[in-house]
């Protein structure tokens, strides 16, 4: 709980990488909830990853920080196989929940996608009220009681840190809300199914420094239950919010995504293995 | 700078406006867009003066009657008013979810190398000349549905509703006039709604296949949504295509005047028809009046069907920022 409301002022920018390490410490036993073990992808011809393996710990925050580009999005969207309709794309290698792979024969990715929510880069939130954004996920996998998604939707709205903007105007459109209460809308509607896994893809890209750390701290806030991948250009965020850290590069020559390194958080922020890690990181890399 | 315009000439003033060249701009298309009100009017005001004659005689109570008889002097429009309705309706009821999930078929669903092809094939049905929709429903596709549609259908559910019952002897019937008038406006209502759904922004998409939808739930609740207003407007033209249409409806809708037919499967008349057929033979001033009365009541029929559309797409879509209008 200290944890949470220490990120609720500014003054959490300032919180150092050093801070996070020490949180970081009573985590450490997680288990691996997710894997992706030599995972390449293409579309059509082109390589956009390249045997990718890491291991995603269960109700920990994993960022995914590198150059735009270098297949980060594209990494992301794997999990829950957002690329399925997608001409040309395939996957190659394995990326396992709890050990079953989602990409065997016989899984079914609406399923999938039931077990993960997504938050994209830009909040998209559908043209309907703010109740009903939020009650779509959970009308979509058949509720149909009234008090029952009333009171999800409630609870979700507290835990993406904006109940107590829209309470009073649930029944008004979504698209009448500020960008930043657009994306915890959304974060709202991603959680109220009660997915294992929360996918988000540069989910402050479009907001200003007081509506990212309320999504921060929504996202601290799910880590209690939920294992939460996010991508993020912005390496500040990264140390703030994350267990663990994967960084990525683009292989000079193909552009195909590559995972240069992977661990701890405070590892790779404060003592990173690789030459290419610590450029990215103190700013030194294009 | 207000100084300085005061010692310019007017001449030298004007050419400071207009230096860039914006208020010309601003100028050719705003005379053109009048240009468009300006030929709206022109037509009203010759049909409301053209049918005076008419409307004096008769006045509205003219379009509740039943009995058109020029010889006679008796111009009850009822059958024509009720023959443009019932066409053009069974027109769009037909055309409307056929075109729009054309249009969801050629956007979400098809395959990428029969795009092309397929579209070609929805505008060439566009292309094709109204009198060869008539020829070929007079000859093809009216004797059909009377034998294999029609009679089995008058003889069965005809029993009990009379409106599709009736004694089908001809294959011309407002029936068969309908099906055809989908037909031609088909292409419409399908090229319309494949361009509104193709450009609603793919994270509409994302944001419901994340939450598990199926592709089904995607395209009704995330995609069809999102495209309405655009789809009723491609509906609403292809509509005043199905009122308008003349040549085909004179050929295959039966020439029916006298009365509104019971039955669907029986011939009748459109306002269209009305006015083409009996142009020619219109020699006193009062059957000509009359018929110019008719090509009024149409134009009407197709603006107040046209606000309502606009209702509808005001009221329906509650003005969300985001959605696309055509
Ligand atoms: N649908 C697609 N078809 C073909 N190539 C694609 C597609 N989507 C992405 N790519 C390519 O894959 C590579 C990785 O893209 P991706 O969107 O994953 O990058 P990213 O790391 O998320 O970048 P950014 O930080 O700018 O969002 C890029 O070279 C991109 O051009
Ligand atoms: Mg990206």
């Amino acid at each position: 709980m200290e944890d949470i409301k220490a990120h609720r002022s500014p003054l959490a920018l300032q919180r150092t990488v050093a801070e996070r390490t020490i949180g970081h410490v009573q985590a450490e036993s997680r288990t691996t909830r997710l894997q992706i073990a030599n995972f390449s992808f293409y579309y059509g011809a082109f390589e956009a990853l390249r045997d990718i393996s890491m291991e995603i710990r269960d109700r920990q925050i994993t960022a995914i920080i590198g150059p735009s580009g270098c297949g980060k999005s594209t990494l992301l969207r794997s999990i829950n196989r957002m690329h399925d309709d997608t001409p040309g794309a395939r996957g190659k290698g394995m990326i396992a929940i709890d050990g079953t792979n989602i990409y065997a024969h016989d899984a079914d990715p609406i399923m999938l996608r039931r077990r993960i929510g997504m938050v994209f880069q830009r909040p998209n939130p559908f043209a309907k009220s703010i109740f009903d954004n939020v009650a779509y996920g959970l009308r979509v996998l058949g509720w149909r009681d009234r008090n029952a998604i009333a009171e999800r939707v409630e609870q979700s709205l507290r835990k993406a840190a904006i109940w107590d903007e829209v309470k009073d105007r649930l029944k008004s459109s979504a698209l009448g809300l500020s960008g930043g209460q657009q994306q915890r809308v959304c974060i709202a509607r991603a959680i109220a199914p009660q997915p294992e896994i929360v996918l988000m893809d540069e989910p402050c890209s479009a907001l200003d420094p007081i509506a990212t750390l309320k999504v921060e701290d929504a996202m601290l806030e799910l880590r209690r239950d939920y294992t939460v991948v996010i991508v993020t250009h912005n390496m500040e965020q990264a140390g703030r919010v994350s267990d663990d850290t994967a960084f990525m590069l683009m292989d000079s020559q193909t552009r195909a995504g590559l995972l240069v390194e992977f661990g701890a958080t405070g590892n790779i922020f404060t003592n990173p293995k690789d030459q290419r890690t610590e450029d990215y990181i103190s700013g030194r890399f294009g | 700078m207000p100084q300085d315009t005061q010692q310019l000439t007017t001449w030298q003033y004007i050419q400071r406006r207009t230096q860039h060249g914006d208020v010309f701009f601003w100028f050719i298309t705003l005379s053109f867009a009048l240009a468009v009100v300006g030929l709206v009017a022109v037509i009203g005001f010759v049909i409301w003066n053209g049918s005076e004659l008419a409307r004096e005689r008769f006045g509205l109570s003219a379009l509740f009657q039943d009995g058109w008889n020029p010889i006679r002097g008796n111009f009850g429009a009822l059958p024509a008013v009720y023959g443009t309705l019932v066409s053009s309706m069974i027109a769009l009821c037909l055309a409307g979810p056929f075109g729009v999930l054309i249009g969801v078929f050629l956007t979400e669903l098809c395959p990428q190398w029969l795009k092309t092809p397929l579209s070609f094939f929805v505008e060439l049905l566009a292309a094709i000349p109204s009198v060869v929709y008539g020829l070929w429903g007079v000859f093809v596709f009216a004797p059909f549905f009377r034998d294999h549609v029609a009679i089995p259908l008058a003889n069965s559910v005809g029993q009990v509703f009379p409106l599709l019952g009736g004694t089908v002897t001809a294959g011309r019937s407002l029936m068969v006039t309908g099906i055809i008038l989908a037909i031609m406006i088909l292409p419409t209502i399908a090229a319309i709604s494949r361009d509104v759904i193709a450009v609603v922004p793919n994270h509409q998409r994302e944001a419901m296949l994340a939450v598990g939808a199926t592709r089904w739930e995607v395209i009704w609740k995330a995609v069809l949504p999102y495209a309405r207003a655009g789809i009723i407007g491609g509906m609403m033209l292809g509509l005043g295509r199905a009122l308008g249409e003349t040549m085909a409806a004179l050929m295959i809708v039966g020439g029916q005047k006298s009365r509104v037919p019971e039955s669907l499967l029986e011939p009748g008349i459109t306002a269209a028809a009305l006015i083409a057929s009996e142009l020619p033979n219109a020699n006193d001033f009062l059957h000509e009046s009359m018929l110019i009365f008719m090509a009024f009541v149409l134009f009407g029929i197709t603006l107040i069907l046209n606000g309502i559309a606009r209702m509808l797409v005001w009221y329906s879509a509650r003005g969300p920022v985001g959605s696309i209008r055509a």
